[in-house]
């Protein structure tokens, strides 16, 4: 078993805290986890991204070159990552903010409305949820019960009150690639 | 031995070890390290002091004063006694510095430890010159002044202005006890002793960073005999670098 | 013990505190910062001493202070900090008194950029200032062991009273990985006979790194060099993955060895009979087991992030029992596993070619 995600996006847009549920709900499930986030080679075309390897054996090179997975947040991501994912792996495109079509047959694509379903919820900032949830159900990576979890743990105080909202997101974001 | 009617109005300081200094004839290294020995007794200090010394002339103050002592790097002292100070508060940290070494090399260093008010003593031993390597021109060398580096004499076109370290951190908030003296005779000795003394009760009052300039000689690389050395700094340090208190900070007034 | 997730650097610093630590001294440098602005929230509110000095250059010599007294103390920085730090550490290895660094490596030379490297491997291994030392250098591949060595290197610092330098990346000073925590240790104090504390009914100590006379310089290097010995006797640590039966091995620290340990697994998925030696201990080098090594694999493949700085400690070990091949990326690229396959494959070409 092994996953390498990427999550790619503009800063503010919460690739990295998406990145980091997955790598407590890897945790929660008794994976082996490493979460990276861009730094360095990685820091270009003005988005943030991270790496998250999850896997049944010790992890080497907690980078990819070609991730089993990607979540797109915004133009620039697709643009960069939609080329590199590897052949039978799984593309999410936050189709609210872009319009391209994937022309690649050889990965499963996701188009997910994710900032008009988060808008819809109640809270636009979700987005990010919405999209780790179509993400898990393509790829079977982790349990949606385990990221219940992790959000009952992680998420902070400020946002204590859209608990259950991100849980509705993550399974909005899940029904999109069932 | 004493008899009743008599009391000892001078003496060997116990913090001051017993042997002759490497100092040069006329050098005044040994008079600014008695006076401190004489405080260290005074206070009764000697078992809780830790020295930082210095490069140059005056690096083996540690071989004279009778204190636990750690040897800095060429103008790194103020910035070994904060690592001492901050880690064992309790004990009194001093700093015994050159013209080179403080207002040179260690310039970042000593200004910085008086921005942040390190509870520091600094003795800063101005004689104008670079010693230890021979008589170049020093950040304190006098306009006009020969020396091997400024062989015509120090032109402030070309080489700059000699730095006023008292003046200058007078101006830190973090200062507490700034005063610049000479020990070029009797009195100014007893003066020098006084805002030594005074500089290592700021200290126990944890009262911020304190700092002595003390005009020094250097008869040998002047080239001058020792007698004529104490002119020198009487007729032409003196009016460059004048004495006085620069800076005694509100927590301390009731000290000086 | 259960596993808590951990950044790199916050790991470091979590370390040093749970291992005693009682003073740090630093300045702000990409990408070792958090070490700095984490620490600085746990000590002052501890009471510890703590200090943002005006330059590394004041930094290291305020370590040197603390560390006259006995205290468990740190700094961190990363490569050009490293520069300015090396007048000090040359002092404080010529005063024996136990220092621990960090040092999270970015690009050179000059002010390069604030992306991962290893080309400070010269600097450090090498002693770095003047003079005739060399730290301990340790170089962790992942945050729990990242977090290990720094827990045990004040131990290592205390036990030869000289420098020990934990020398990461920004990669594992960034990356999140579940980690054991190490306890909390409660450490007595104890006079170990030289630290400065004040002469009090004793006589007066001093740490000084100076020795006017020519012999006795002389003497203090010799005892210097059998420090070395007793080093590289005692404190070599490195990691075989895979190599009981490998006929080519890579060898890479850090970072670099991340990437080569994803390629052995790789390669040996195509039958390619790969392995991976990784020193942990840059200094002392694990030299008697990579000459071992050679005697017993057909070639190897130095990785590394830099242009080849372990590469001539390896020479001098394996000398030229069998070849050696390199593959090196600076600037702040990082080896992906897919850049080091094809160099383990085309070992075995080399190695064809030859026979």
């Amino acid at each position: 078993m092994l996953h390498e995600i990427v999550i790619s996006g503009f800063g503010g847009q919460g690739a990295l805290f998406a990145g980091q549920l997955l790598a407590y709900g890897a945790l929660e499930e008794g994976w082996h986890v490493t979460w990276i986030p861009s730094y360095g080679p990685e820091m270009r075309g003005g988005t943030a991204n991270c790496t998250v390897i999850i896997s049944d054996e010790e992890i080497g090179s907690p980078l990819t070159r070609h991730p089993t997975a990607a979540i797109v947040m915004n133009l620039p991501s697709y643009e960069r990552f939609e080329p590199l994912i590897a052949p039978g792996g799984v593309l999410v495109v936050n189709a609210s903010l872009i319009a391209q079509k994937s022309q690649r047959a050889d990965i499963r694509i996701i188009y997910a409305p994710a900032n008009d379903i988060a808008a819809e919820l109640g809270a636009a900032q979700m987005a990010n949820v919405v999209l780790v949830g179509a993400m898990l159900a393509a790829t079977g990576a982790l349990q949606f019960e385990t990221l219940d979890q992790v959000l009952d743990k992680h998420i902070s105080a400020r946002h204590r009150d859209k608990l259950e909202l991100n849980k509705r997101a993550l399974r909005r974001g899940g029904a999109l690639a069932v | 031995m004493l008899n009743e009617h008599m009391q000892t109005v001078f003496d060997y300081p116990d913090a001051l070890t017993p042997g002759v200094t490497h100092y040069c004839p006329g050098c005044t290294h040994g008079i600014i390290h008695r006076l401190i020995a004489e405080t260290i007794d005074e206070l009764g200090i000697r078992e809780k002091t830790i020295g930082v010394a210095p490069v140059g002339c005056s690096v083996f103050i540690y071989n004279y004063l009778d204190t636990d002592f750690a040897e800095a790097a060429h103008g790194r002292a103020p910035a070994m006694a904060t690592g001492i100070k901050r880690t064992l508060p309790d004990r009194i940290v001093f700093t015994y510095q050159g013209d080179g070494d403080l207002a040179a090399i260690g310039t970042a260093e000593i200004i910085h430890a008086a921005a942040r008010g390190e509870n520091l003593t600094v003795i800063f031993a101005n004689n104008a010159i670079y010693g230890m390597t021979g008589g170049q021109m020093a950040p304190t060398t006098l306009p006009g002044m020969r020396t091997t580096s400024s062989p015509s004499g120090r032109d402030v076109e070309v080489q700059g202005w000699p730095l006023k370290m008292s003046e200058l951190l007078a101006q830190m908030p973090g200062a507490s006890y700034i005063a610049r003296r000479s020990v070029h005779d009797p009195g100014n000795i007893n003066k020098t002793k006084k805002a030594i003394k005074t500089a290592f009760q700021v200290q126990l009052h944890q009262a911020g960073f304190a700092m002595v300039e003390v005009l020094s000689s250097c008869p040998t690389n002047w080239n001058v005999s020792p007698k004529d050395a104490l002119t020198f700094i009487k007729e032409q340090m003196l009016p460059y670098y004048p004495l006085g208190d620069y800076k005694i900070g509100d927590a301390i007034k009731t000290l000086v | 013990m259960t596993k808590e997730l951990w950044k790199g650097n916050e790991a470091l610093a979590e370390a040093a505190l749970r291992a005693g630590l009682e003073a740090y001294f630093g300045y702000p440098i990409t990408p070792q910062t958090e070490l700095l602005e984490y620490l600085a929230k746990k000590m002052l509110a501890t009471g510890r001493a703590f200090v943002q000095a005006e330059s590394e250059v004041a930094a290291i010599n305020m370590v040197y202070g603390a560390a006259s007294t006995g205290a468990r103390v740190m700094s961190s920085s990363s490569s050009p900090g490293m520069s300015l730090m090396q007048e000090g550490l040359s002092y404080i290895a010529g005063s024996q008194v136990p220092v621990v660094l960090v040092d999270i490596m970015r690009g050179g030379p000059g002010l390069g950029n604030i992306a991962p490297s290893q080309s400070d491997y010269f600097q450090l291994t090498k002693g770095g200032g003047h003079g005739d030392y060399r730290p301990i250098v340790l170089a962790p591949a992942s945050v729990q062991e990242a977090a290990d060595l720094m827990y045990g290197a004040f131990d290592l610092a205390d036990k030869y009273r000289y420098i020990v330098i934990i020398a990461a990346d920004g990669n594992i000073g960034q990356m999140m990985e579940p980690i054991e925590m190490p306890p909390q240790r409660r450490l007595e104090k104890k006079d170990r006979g030289w630290e400065l504390t004040g002469a009090a009914g004793r006589p007066h100590r001093l740490i000084s790194s100076i020795y006017l006379q020519s012999e006795a310089l002389h003497q203090f290097n010799m005892h210097l060099q059998a420090k070395h010995r007793q080093i590289e006797q005692n404190e070599v640590r490195y990691e075989e993955y895979l190599l009981d039966d490998a006929e080519y091995a890579v060898v890479a620290f850090g970072s670099a060895a991340r990437a080569a340990h994803s390629a052995v697994r790789w390669a040996r998925a195509k039958n390619i009979r790969a392995g991976l030696f990784r020193p942990i201990s840059l200094y002392p080098f694990p030299h008697a087991q990579l000459t071992a090594l050679a005697q017993r694999v057909r070639a190897l493949l130095v990785v590394e992030m830099n242009t080849g700085q372990m590469l001539e400690d390896v020479r001098l070990a394996v000398a030229e029992r069998v070849p050696i091949q390199f593959y090196g990326v600076t600037g702040g690229l990082v080896p992906f596993a897919d850049d080091v396959l094809p160099e383990i494959e085309k070992l075995t070409r080399l190695d064809n070619g030859a026979s």
